[in-house]
């Protein structure tokens, strides 16, 4: 897809470029138990809107003394975003929905971000919804996120991390899925996928053993526009497809925790 | 010389210590120190040394121990640390009912105000609970087994505190966070409910504590952290509602440990800083109608003098510091020294000016007496050991250092080691 859009908008000039895979050479995994050295916002407050989002936030004008119309926020986070094709799907489907991908890759993110500033640039007033952000997810949710902020998460193809050793860097677990529901409101969804069986297994025990999620029933599912998106709409996902492999999908809503 | 304490921080456990921790029971009725793997104790109601006793079947600690804490009104009293055992005692009589084994070395201990669950963090950042006890209804207890309810992903929890009205658990970790979670009615089942977090430090949280005035009954939480501030938070909704600033005022850096009173109006709170620049406590005054802290007394020490804990009871007459380390490597001594000062003049009166009146008690004057320092200090002329206390400050600063604070490589160590990678592809 990079290639055709990128002869056809040669003449648009450099800006409007799509970014090409090939210069954004990237491990395919990155340890999420180092320390980070990269900057991280001390609270969610500290995010800044306007440098993901201008179409949302034009100019820094003096918007907090008229705050007539309540800021937009984030309402999609996809972890782990890769190179982006989710957001670039959901994008048209959610125009006025604010989404972000995480990453914690750097050349990668660098990737998504030229991508989508070349799409902004080819397609003028659309894309402006979706953003990315190098940030280590496992360890920063919550200074992204206020409680109840997001109303849907995605996990796609999640790295497997197959020895037992390594489980522990799972962005799935019983524990990080605890703040994963703080981030989510009540009702909120989260979509996990792999082509990975035992992750698969693994992701769906974890979120059936959780008490704040629900499995989402199979008839809303295929309701559901977004679910068609996971299968194909990532680059792993039409890796997958294209070598006619099998996917692993298992979708939870955040429920209230029953007391007791 | 940078690359040196990297590498001695990296490579080995060597040269770690583990600073020398003060208890006081909730009613005042004994102190303990920790120092390296002894516990020490003194009753100060019957004014006498304490034996301990140990009928859990389990090892004694046999390595430093981390973390201390009288619990659910000093009935209960909990010690663990790097020989990953968490041992629980009965302050009646003191003696060790349960020794339970943990998977990781442990770095905070807290129990529940109900006395029910004693609960310890480890240094991958999982939080256990372990029931004493009969257990929660419904669910057999099972004996002498951990269960893990709830994570930092992979951060040392530097602290674990429950809420004055024991229905939150709070933990801090060195990432900067400080989470509020529901304790709920059945721990063992796993605490997944996230109230909030504090966020707000800018360097590890070192230290907690809650302060519960009579008229805000549920209580405030503060919380102090390698970036020299103490917070003043609504942990409920995770509002920050003040700062108190210590590096802009004395050049300090990390304050690590903090204790409170929680009086009619007025709060103190002592910080110790691990830095030399202030060798003793700051106390504040927490203003709760206008929720704000300020500094109300610095209580300086001699020279050496770094605190490395502090002690409180519920209604405390005195402030209890100790100072001290598990060993010192470059003095290679056998015998482990600590030594403990106590700071009069907390008796509540209404007016606000009551912590002026803080000083130094001298040795003859304290509670218990020199006997008590005997005990405690494992000696009595510690406060001649000059050396010895300035090599005590340097070690635990050196150690907090690499345990806590990030470490910081400089460009041209990093430009180093992506060049020294394998695994580069290079440019056509």
């Amino acid at each position: 897809m990079s290639k055709n859009n990128n002869s056809t908008m040669r003449q648009n000039g450099q800006s409007a470029r799509l970014p090409r895979k090939r210069f954004y050479r990237a491990r395919a995994h990155s340890n999420p138990l180092s320390d980070s050295h990269f900057p991280i916002p001390i609270s969610p407050a500290d995010v800044d809107y306007s440098q993901h989002y201008p179409h949302f936030f034009p100019s820094e004008r003096s918007d907090h003394d008229n705050g007539s119309t309540p800021t937009p926020k984030i309402r999609f986070a996809d972890i782990g975003c890769g190179f982006g094709g989710l957001l670039v799907g959901l994008s048209p489907l959610f125009p006025d929905t604010l989404m972000i991908g995480m990453e914690l890759r750097d050349k990668v993110t660098e990737y998504v971000k030229e991508r989508i500033l070349a799409l902004r640039a080819a397609n003028p007033g659309r894309y402006e919804n979706i953003s990315v952000v190098r940030t280590n997810s496992m360890k920063y949710i919550p200074n992204y996120f206020e409680k109840g902020q997001l109303s849907k998460m995605f996990f796609l193809f999640p790295d497997p991390h197959f020895k037992e050793k390594n489980h522990r860097r799972r962005v799935i677990s019983l524990q990080l899925l605890d703040e994963y529901a703080y981030a989510l409101e009540v009702g909120g969804i989260i979509y996990t996928i792999t082509d990975v069986e035992e992750l698969g297994d693994w992701m769906r025990s974890c979120l059936e053993d959780h008490p704040m999620f629900k499995a989402v029933p199979e008839e809303e599912l295929e309701a559901d526009l977004v679910v068609k998106l996971l299968s194909f709409a990532t680059e792993e996902g039409q890796k997958v497809a294209r070598n006619g492999g099998q996917t692993f999908r298992a979708v939870y809503r955040r429920i209230m925790l029953e007391d007791g | 010389m940078e690359e040196n304490l990297i590498e001695k921080g990296e490579s080995s456990r060597e040269g770690e210590v583990a600073p020398a921790l003060i208890a006081i029971h909730p009613r005042d009725k004994s102190a303990v120190v920790a120092v390296g793997p002894e516990l020490r104790v003194y009753d100060i109601a019957g004014n006498c040394p304490i034996s301990l006793s140990d009928d859990s079947g389990g090892p004694s600690h046999s390595e430093s121990i981390r973390a201390i804490g009288f619990g659910a009104n000093g009935s209960v009293f909990a010690s663990a640390g790097d020989d990953k055992l968490v041992k629980i005692w009965m302050p009646d009589s003191w003696h060790c009912t349960k020794t339970v084994y943990a998977e990781k070395r442990v770095s905070a201990v807290a129990v529940s105000r109900n006395g029910q669950h004693v609960v310890f963090a480890d240094k991958f950042g999982l939080v256990w609970a372990i029931a004493l006890g009969e257990g929660d209804e419904g669910q057999a207890p099972i004996d002498n087994k951990a269960v893990p309810i709830l994570g930092h992903y992979c951060s040392i929890v530097t602290s674990l505190k429950f809420s004055p009205d024991g229905r939150f658990i709070v933990s801090a970790d060195r990432d900067f966070k400080i989470r509020i979670t529901v304790f709920p009615k059945r721990p063992l089942k796993g605490a997944h409910e996230i109230q909030s977090f504090c966020l707000g430090h800018t360097d590890f949280v070192s230290c907690l504590a809650f302060a519960c005035p009579i008229d805000y009954p549920q209580g405030f939480l503060l919380s102090g952290g390698g970036d020299s501030t103490v917070h003043l938070w609504d942990f409920v909704s995770g509002r920050l509602l003040h700062t108190c600033d210590f590096g802009a005022q004395a050049g300090l850096v990390n304050s690590n440990g903090t204790e409170m009173e929680g009086g009619s109006a007025v709060i103190d709170s002592g910080c110790i800083f691990d830095k030399c620049s202030l060798h003793g406590i700051i106390l504040l005054n927490c203003d709760f109608s206008a929720r704000t802290l300020s500094i109300a007394k610095v209580v300086t020490m001699e020279e050496s003098y770094v605190p490395t804990s502090l002690g409180l009871s519920d209604l405390p007459k005195h402030l209890w510091m100790v100072m001290g380390v598990s060993n010192i490597p470059t003095l290679g001594t056998t015998k482990l020294l600590s030594r403990v000062r106590v700071v009069s003049g907390f008796q509540k009166d209404p007016s606000d000016s009551c912590v002026h009146n803080a000083i130094i008690m001298g040795d003859g004057e304290i509670p218990g007496g020199e006997e008590l320092l005997e005990k405690l200090q494992g000696s009595l002329d510690v406060a001649e050991e000059e050396v010895t206390l300035a090599a005590t400050a340097a070690a635990v600063k050196t150690s907090m250092h690499n345990l806590l604070i990030k470490k910081q490589y400089s460009v041209e160590k990093r430009e180093l080691q992506k060049r020294s990678r394998n695994d580069k592809k290079l440019k056509q």
